[in-house]
């Protein structure tokens, strides 16, 4: 029988040959815990009185998502997460490490071939690696501490093959938008996404984060892509492990396909509340924003600080405008304060906060006002996200988030496109 | 005691964030505490609305978004018997087992807010008394089933000591 990547991915991790609907208890090769999950991860582990983890070296908790504490009760379930480190010898990323979907491939915890649960919806990033990566409760990340595997339910396949060039100006977020757009918000639920093409072949790993960040806003249980020289790059760069890289065969059976030429695409704005309720750039110009937030896991490293900087250079941000900039780790901050992008930021007007999730989970660093509207790299934009269910965010690439920071209003980053 | 359906509302695609903002997630530990809060910045006050063993009924993809746990804990610990739904997010769909809440997949379109429910997991049916007709409920699958009966995932794998299905 033809398999899927994701169903080969299960068959070597269960001993069995696993095909779509099948439930199979599988090894994790990886898992991981965010600071919004990990209390409840180490309070499901401690109640399953196992008294060990069954492999240290295998899980990493990281402090990314309140970071550092805006109040007692985060410093406490901080304090709580440092202790656990401590007592059972695992590994930690404390405050200014940066978000974990950034920190655990940079770390090289993650190769192709790999299963990888993560106490975060948006663990499906490492999907571009070629490994499997799901997000899931806490739970059900205690039960792979203690255990060493889980069960899963195989998922079926939607196959997405992405063509055409893009125009100056267009990138990965506006391409995933369109996706988001097009499928969905459920439109994959229980699936996983096979994402390929010459579109995806020409994209580098960052732009290729990117895409796969977003599947689980279309309800997908994970966005996978193909290895090839760029992946095995960076997976060494990385020192990641030996990579197994998995490919489909040619007649793997998939509940759908979809075929997309993305020429001639517009940059892509995901209106309030809901991210697929994507719209042409053009369609919003003109609407006022009071906050850009450039950063998170879907759009804060390196190249989306060069694209931003690019656009920024030189400039000054509107007046009463906010302009907030996260590096998604310490890594891309260093290489960003080197390559003189940092100053970039500050020169336009824009502050930088230290690497970690940033205001887009409401907590701190950014939250909204009454009747204020954001525009944010981030990915999603449900009511109250931001910290204030009276606020308004719309989503969109960091080049059109640097153009609206500049203008005050929603702005098409096309128009300088001499300049990138 | 009669159970009463509440409906929220917005129809479908209810996210973790709605159920559970991060504002108090982040702050709150007591599930108790928590449940005060759910829908907080959809239909603020709508925690009171409610009385044990009552079920919150929806639309579409349920539980969209965030892996938050904290968003079945507080449905669970604000005394909803049950959440009733056409269809559900996976994540929330397993976590909601994981803890042991029930989750009901079936048509809602015949379930207004207020209407008197009642839910025979046995018979694979919800009851809508106010309206006297019987709703078919999608069976739940054997091993969501079994972490159910013995109060979730983390007393299933005791007993078994250690994950079989």
């Amino acid at each position: 029988m033809r398999q899927t990547i994701v169903e080969k991915i299960f068959s070597e991790h269960s001993e069995k040959r696993a095909k779509a609907g099948d439930i199979v208890i599988a090894q994790v090769d990886f898992c991981l815990g965010q600071d919004g999950t990990s209390g409840l991860i180490i309070d499901s582990f401690r109640k399953m009185e196992v008294n060990a983890v069954a492999h240290r070296d295998k899980f990493c908790m990281v402090i990314d998502h309140s970071s550092p504490s805006p109040n007692i009760g985060v410093s406490n379930i901080h304090c709580k997460m440092r202790n656990f480190a401590r007592e059972y010898g695992l590994k930690l990323y404390d405050i200014g490490c940066g978000v974990c979907h950034q920190v655990v491939p940079e770390e090289g915890f993650v190769t192709s071939g790999n299963l990888v649960i993560g106490a975060d919806s948006h663990t499906c990033t490492y999907g571009a690696l070629n490994a499997f990566a799901s997000g899931v409760g806490s739970t059900d990340l205690a039960i792979a501490l203690a255990s060493g595997k889980n069960w899963f339910k195989v998922p079926e396949t939607i196959k997405i093959i992405c063509g055409g060039e893009l125009p100056k100006g267009v990138y990965s977020k506006d391409v995933v938008l369109h996706l988001v757009g097009d499928i969905g918000a459920d439109g994959a639920t229980y699936k996983a996404l096979e994402i390929e093409g010459d579109l995806i072949k020409g994209f580098s790993m960052d732009a290729r984060f990117t895409i796969c960040n977003m599947a689980v806003e279309m309800g997908a249980k994970c966005g996978i892509m193909r290895a090839d020289k760029k992946t095995l790059a960076w997976l060494k760069k990385h020192n990641a492990a030996e990579p197994v890289t998995v490919e489909a065969d040619e007649d793997a059976r998939y509940s759908e396909i979809h075929e997309y030429d993305f020429t001639g695409l517009s940059p892509k704005v995901a209106r309030p509340h809901t991210v697929d309720n994507v719209c042409d750039v053009e369609d919003v110009l003109g609407t006022r924003i009071d906050e850009v937030f450039i950063g998170t896991c879907t759009n804060g490293r390196f190249e989306d600080f060069e694209v931003a900087s690019k656009i920024l250079k030189g400039k000054k941000i509107a007046s009463g405008m906010k302009l907030i900039i996260t590096p998604a780790s310490r890594a891309i901050y260093l290489e960003a304060a080197k390559k003189g992008l940092i100053d970039i930021f500050i020169d336009a007007g824009a502050i930088v906060n230290n690497p970690g999730c940033g205001p887009c989970v409401g907590t701190h660093q950014g939250v909204l006002a009454d009747g204020e509207n954001a525009f944010s790299t981030a990915n999603r934009n449900f009511k109250g996200r931001m910290g204030n269910p009276n606020g308004n965010i719309y989503l969109g690439s960091p080049a059109t988030a640097a153009a609206t920071a500049i203008a005050g209003t929603i702005a098409d980053p096309r128009e300088y496109r001499r300049k990138l | 005691m009669a159970n009463y359906a509440h409906r929220l509302k917005m129809a479908n695609d209810i996210n973790t964030d709605y159920i559970i903002s991060g504002r108090y997630k982040f702050k709150i530990q007591d599930e108790k505490e928590l449940a005060k809060y759910i829908f907080e910045d959809l239909e603020p006050g709508f925690y009171k609305k409610i009385k044990p063993g009552d079920f919150l009924v929806s639309g579409e993809n349920f539980g969209c978004g965030s892996s938050r746990e904290q968003a079945p804990v507080a449905l669970k610990a604000s005394g909803i018997r049950a959440v009733i739904a056409k269809s559900y997010a996976r994540i929330f769909y397993r976590n909601a087992f994981n803890i042991g809440l029930c989750l009901v997949e079936c048509e809602t379109r015949f379930i207004d807010d207020m209407d008197e429910l009642e839910l025979d997991l046995e018979a694979s049916v919800v009851r809508n008394l106010t309206r006297g007709i019987n709703i078919e409920i999608k069976p739940i699958p054997a091993i969501m089933e079994e972490f159910l009966k013995v109060g979730g995932v983390v007393e299933y794998f005791k007993a078994k000591k250690g994950l079989e299905i």
